[in-house]
């Protein structure tokens, strides 16, 4: 019979265990191997997560007209945009810009998402667009204060309803030329409040080189005006999140192309647009960025659009808010009315 | 407005990675777990802990005798260990309590301890008020194992007062030491009577969250199994013996061979199951949500109440004995309770503002 002390163990089991091994059917043996189990955790933190659900709040700014709301319906395969629930009538462009949010929740593999449009009708569209962007910029530090208010709360909710924006998609127009005006002011007074990612909006008009002939000189002109869009360079972790990121960032803005009609192309059915003289696929890499905008914003960087929103807008909002001698001022005139979503 | 819309798997858009995206984020950062351990001395908490977490943590241990122990006060010793499994890294902060109990007079023993645990929960509220929120260190106690000797008939009187002064504090764990001292009926017999008197005496021990109704029937029996197990009748071994032709962790007697992984022997593996595979991260949570917004929440009524009452804009926040500070954390204490104070100002025009609205 031998007998001798244990030194630290840390040594990696192949096979994945499930959460309570050694117990049910597999008897009263015991192990050697040094398996803790702590990896698990991941597995119990995934269960938890699930079933939460996860919010996700996007805003999709440009003028009328660039296909936005088209454009959200497709990355979203859903009818999730405002205009969805069957308006017949024109577009009328209100006098002011307006915020209109509506939320779906959609589900995929089991996963529940709640999906929040806010769609900003109006903006850049009247003779003079002067601070166009402020009910924008107001709209987003309304919901950074709503969770600040509920986040110092004596009894505070254990998830606290998260209304803030996530992301920012604007719409470029695509002129061929260069940024407007309008776009470089917007970017600029919003880049440091909330995640912007530009796209360029019905990008079919143009060909490939045309294409990046315009991609590169937008580049430059965002870089000239030290618009830092997501995801930005300053917040890069490691060297593994710059490397995927430096590629992504050298690809934007994505020009895309939305469609909800189908048509039937080499015997698939398949997203586009119908014309004279062929059909625009929107999942093809060849005619559009549609499926690289989809699988950065949806599949790989989700999760961090928001956490960038909560650990650096947010904060930066917050520590502002608690410099300002510690007390309340009003947002806006009337602070007492709930804003209108 | 809200309406519901389930996909067809045609309609692939891929956020069903949203669970990978944020598990990827979460090994990246690595976990934190700390664990506190109760108990008067010789109960069997140290080995224990090596035996859970496989560690070697009391290597140059040094025992006291009777005599030395005379003079001794309840201290809080901190051990971290980083440990990494599956690419996954734990920080783990086992804090012992030596000299709990072992006095002749062990009357408010555990004051140290609770405000050990206050302490922890004051810095994890400074600074989640604080400016700078980026590093936050989590040192809150996420679970307290409270060992109850094996000799007795049932909690005795210091062990009542010591989970009652904590279970709205921290989660607390009973456990029977050294189980091995008695008979499988001997064991049934004490785990009765002590769950008899936990329900009598109003202890909130920690409670397993229930199961989900979409769980398989074959969970859900060992769940069951596992909330009548309580308390765990626990062993622990620092040593390997060989056993039916096996190397196991164990202990040797003339009379047989205990194996502390075995199912039959004790409740070690049920044990490090509910602690490490199925609920650690309950645990957290529950400390999190439940104890820490209790102390926060009452922290701030009283911070509020003084205010209105003294009128004054200082902060008072009752100032726990801290270890002794160097200039450095001089400053950094002056910098959070400026911060503090701009912060109570605020809160308390906001309570106001609601007060206000009410009333409206």
């Amino acid at each position: 019979m031998l007998a001798s002390n244990l030194p630290w163990l840390l040594l990696h089991s192949r096979n994945r265990q499930s959460p309570f091994p050694g117990l049910g059917h597999s008897g009263s043996g015991s192990t050697l191997l040094g398996y803790i189990g702590i990896d698990t955790i991941i597995e119990q933190m995934r269960k938890k997560t699930m079933k939460a659900g996860f919010d996700f709040n996007i805003m999709i700014v440009g003028h009328s007209g660039l296909g936005k709301s088209t454009l959200v319906n497709t990355l979203f395969k859903s009818q999730v945009s405002r205009w969805s629930s069957g308006w017949g009538g024109e577009h009328k462009i209100p006098k002011t810009v307006e915020i209109k949010a509506v939320s779906h929740v959609i589900e995929e593999g089991g996963v529940k998402m709640k999906l929040t449009v806010i769609d900003t009708p109006g903006f850049g569209d009247q003779i003079n667009n002067e601070n166009c962007w402020d009910p924008i910029s107001k709209y987003i530090n309304e919901q950074y204060e709503k969770f600040l208010k509920e986040e110092v709360n004596i009894a505070r909710k254990k998830r606290i309803p998260d209304t803030r924006v996530h992301c920012c998609l604007y719409f470029i127009s695509p002129t061929g030329h260069s940024l407007r005006q309008l776009d470089i002011e917007f970017m600029k007074h919003l880049s440091r409040v909330v995640n912007i990612i530009p796209v360029i909006a019905k990008s079919d008009t143009m060909t490939p080189d045309e294409k990046n002939e315009f991609k590169h000189r937008v580049r430059k002109e965002l870089e000239t005006h030290g618009i830092e869009y997501y995801p930005q360079n300053e917040f890069d972790d490691d060297m593994e999140d710059k490397n995927e990121n430096d590629k992504i960032r050298e690809a934007m803005p994505f020009a895309v192309v939305g469609s909800d009609k189908e048509f039937q192309v080499n015997g698939k059915r398949v997203l586009g647009r119908k014309t004279a003289w062929g059909v625009v696929e929107v999942e093809n890499p060849n005619h559009c960025e549609f499926a690289l905008l989809r699988d950065f914003l949806i599949r790989s960087h989700l999760q961090d659009l928001k956490e960038v929103t909560h650990n650096i807008h947010y904060e930066t909002y917050r520590a502002r808010r608690l410099n300002d001698n510690g007390g309340l001022h009003p947002i806006s005139a009337n602070n007492t009315q709930e804003s209108n979503l | 407005h809200c309406v519901w819309k389930k996909h067809s798997e045609k309609q692939y858009v891929g956020f069903a990675t949203l669970p990978n995206q944020v598990h990827r984020k979460s090994v990246k950062k690595g976990f934190d777990f700390t664990l506190m351990v109760a108990g008067e001395s010789g109960m069997g908490k140290s080995t224990l802990v090596n035996s859970l977490f496989l560690t070697d943590l009391y290597k140059d241990r040094k025992l006291l005798n009777a005599e030395e122990r005379i003079n001794q006060t309840v201290e809080i010793i901190k051990h971290t260990v980083d440990i990494e499994e599956k690419g996954v890294k734990l920080k783990l902060t086992i804090v012992d309590t030596p000299g709990f109990g072992d006095a002749v007079n062990n009357n408010e023993c555990w004051k140290p301890i609770t405000d050990y645990i206050d302490q922890q929960f004051e810095q994890y509220f400074r600074d989640e008020s604080g400016l700078n929120r980026k590093n936050i260190q989590d040192n809150r106690v996420h679970c307290c194992l409270y060992f109850i000797p094996p000799f007795g008939h049932g909690l005795r009187p210091v062990d009542v007062e010591f989970m009652k002064a904590l279970h709205e504090k921290v989660n607390v764990v009973p456990l029977i030491a050294k189980a091995d001292c008695l008979t499988p009926s001997e064991i049934k017999k004490l785990k009765d009577r002590v769950r008899d008197e936990i329900e009598r005496f109003g202890i909130k021990v920690y409670q397993f969250p229930e199961c989900d109704s979409d769980e398989d029937e074959e969970f859900k029996q060992l769940d069951k199994e596992l909330k009548e197990c309580c308390p765990f009748a626990v062993i622990g071994s620092n040593t390997v013996v060989e056993a039916r032709g096996q190397r196991v962790r164990g202990r040797l007697y003339p009379w047989g061979i205990v194996e502390v992984e075995n199912q039959s022997h004790c409740d070690f593996v049920k044990l490090r199951n509910i602690l490490i595979r199925s609920h650690m991260h309950d645990l957290k949570d529950v400390t999190c949500d439940m104890h820490y917004e209790n102390y926060r929440a009452q922290c701030i009524q009283d911070m509020t109440s003084k205010l209105t009452q003294d009128n004054r804009m200082e902060s008072p926040i009752p100032m726990l004995p801290l270890p002794t500070p160097d200039v450095e954390t001089d400053r950094l204490i002056k910098m959070k309770d400026e911060e503090l104070a701009r912060m109570q100002e605020m809160l308390n025009k906001m309570q106001q503002q609601i007060h206000d609205g009410k009333d409206q």
